[in-house]
């Protein structure tokens, strides 16, 4: 589940009405609706912590990718990824980037799906993973059943119960959420629909093929976990499978021979565990784990890299836009000449590739997690000041700056204490009520809506124009071009 | 402007969107956080039901709520003459 339900706030409480403001960046929604340039620069820093942190985790992800199928080392593979990423983003622009999306969300699917439906014949007997993962095995035992023994044996928690707090679950899973709704490069995809009813129903769409994935998803961690498990564990180290040693070498997997007895115990004690897998791999390894035909694994790997170069692009792009027309051109130089402000996202693109290259081959964490704390960003900062400024017609300038301010602040400040180990640092035991810097999103955000409400209710109202603009923004027709 | 007409189509609005995100949030939190150990006790075959929320049933709920809401707004639209 985790951020797909992001959508069904995308397509409810934001997409038709910053469709209908018309504008193309969510700084410029900001800005104006506002009607101030501190709250317009205070968003554009937080679009470029947000897009910064994404990206970062998407670099990680593509120098995977490259390294594991080329066969280089990972930073080699990252800056063949940095290449081709700023490749397509200078090239493409907006409309390029929304058109090679389409068509690399045709290759992921068909490359998810292919391998998904293999491995499911192959375990269940029933071609849609979706109804496979929760059918039976040759022996007739159900699969999640046999996974769960297996884990139980190996002393891991059961695979359908999950180790996290359900408070951490639940607090990780809206901050996701409400991250998803709030991250600039996913907005900003349905202001480029005609009309407003459109980005309605493009949300639905987007989410419809994000749904066939994203279910997809469980079906092929559940094959893969088992698969694995059964072909790894406790066998001899002498006779894994070449895949092993594959990943081996790219220090994803590996493997200590602890009490020397040449086979591989993999257990949930730390103690004598000798195997360690990074969790990114799966994804990837799966095909290989099951056997399947080169031009399968082939697939695979070009799916990934479609998925995480198009979301790497479209970063990009918020990046060089943010720079070049929110910032250079209302800000700092209105007078720059159209040929100036493409110059100058150009420029961002590739001082932006530089950047994410660096924490790419420097990670903080491993992907998902990084990329998490993106969402978490999202959520702190842009979320509540999109949604008061759209159902809150006496949201003024002061609650929405000071809310946006605090918000991400807590949220940098929780992330980079217990991530990063700033500000003293600190263990799990000292996280707030057990909440990790992955769910902390969420308490920022209801940080950062209390803050602007009460702010407002002390400062003036927001003046007549803009509350004109509230109102009308909440009514579909006559929606003009969106402009810059 | 503020007109009646408006303000009634915005009411209905925020009436529908009450009524869908209260059935978002039961079955994402509900069925898939909150509740996810009393669901488990029932079985669907293979497998058990919070599981399944969790990781299938909260998607396709999802995307059934996206378009019904669309559907929801296209005929609110054309009944206020308000389509684009």
């Amino acid at each position: 589940m985790d951020w797909t339900g992001g959508y069904v706030l995308l397509a409810l409480l934001l997409a038709p009405y910053l469709r209908k403001f018309g504008k193309f960046t969510v700084p410029d929604f900001i800005g104006d609706r506002y009607y101030s340039n501190i709250a317009r620069t205070v968003a554009v820093f937080c679009a470029l912590i947000v897009s910064f942190t994404y990206v970062a985790g998407q670099m990680r992800g593509v120098g995977l990718v490259f390294s594991r199928f080329l066969e280089v080392d990972i930073n080699t593979g990252v800056i063949i990824g940095m290449i081709i990423v700023l490749f397509y983003a200078v090239l493409g622009g907006m409309k390029g980037i929304t058109y090679t999306q389409v068509a690399q969300y045709c290759v992921l699917i068909f490359a998810f799906m292919v391998p998904a439906i293999f491995i499911s014949i192959q375990m269940t007997g029933n071609a849609i993973p979706q109804i496979g993962f929760g059918g039976t095995d040759v022996n007739g035992i159900y699969l999640l059943d046999k996974l769960d023994n297996l884990h139980r044996d190996l002393g891991f928690a059961e695979y359908t119960s999950g180790s996290k707090s359900k408070l951490d679950v639940f607090f990780i899973t809206a901050a996701l959420m409400v991250g998803t709704a709030g991250l600039p490069h996913v907005i900003v995809r349905f202001f480029t629909v005609k009309k407003v009813s459109d980005a309605r129903k493009s949300a639905g769409w987007a989410l419809l093929f994000i749904a066939i994935l994203y279910t997809t998803a469980p079906a092929i961690a559940v094959f893969a976990r088992t698969n694995m498990i059964e072909t790894v564990s406790n066998k001899e180290y002498e006779n894994v499978p070449e895949w092993f040693h594959k990943w081996e070498e790219t220090e994803l997997i590996s493997f200590n021979d602890k009490n020397s007895d040449g086979r591989i115990q993999y257990t949930g004690d730390a103690e004598i565990n000798e195997l360690t897998i990074d969790k990114d791999i799966m994804v990837l390894a799966n095909p290989e784990i099951a056997d399947l035909p080169n031009w399968v694994i082939a697939l695979v790997a070009a799916g990934g890299l479609a998925a995480a170069l198009s979301t790497a692009a479209g970063l990009l792009l918020v990046i060089s836009a943010s720079v070049s027309h929110d910032l250079i051109k209302k800000m700092i130089k209105p007078s720059i000449s159209e040929k100036g402000e493409l110059v100058a996202a150009r420029l961002s693109a590739v001082a932006a590739v530089c950047v994410a290259g660096y924490f790419g081959i420097n990670p903080p964490d491993f992907v998902a997690a990084t990329v998490a704390l993106a969402f978490g960003l999202a959520a702190a900062s842009f979320f509540p000041a999109i949604i008061l400024g759209i159902f809150n017609k006496r949201m003024n300038k002061e609650g929405a700056i000071a809310g946006m301010v605090v918000g991400i602040i807590s949220m940098l400040f929780y992330m980079l204490k217990f991530k990063f180990d700033w500000f003293g640092g600190g263990t799990k035991e000292d996280w707030w009520f057990g909440i990790s810097p992955e769910g902390f999103g969420t308490v920022a955000m209801i940080i950062n809506f209390v803050v602007s409400l009460v702010i407002s209710k002390f400062t003036p109202a927001p003046p007549k124009e803009v509350q004109e603009i509230v109102e009308n923004i909440r009514i579909p027709s006559e929606a003009g071009k969106a402009t810059h | 402007m503020p007109n009646k007409n408006h303000q009634k189509y915005w009411k209905t609005n925020l009436k529908y969107l009450a009524i869908l995100l209260v059935i978002w949030f039961v079955v994402s939190y509900g069925c898939g956080i909150m509740f996810v150990e009393e669901l488990n006790t029932i079985r669907l075959g293979g497998f058990k039901l919070g599981f399944w929320f969790a990781q299938q049933g909260s998607i396709y709920v999802f995307t059934i709520l996206i378009f019904v809401y669309i559907r929801l707004m296209n005929k609110l639209d054309k009944k206020y003459n308000l389509d684009d």
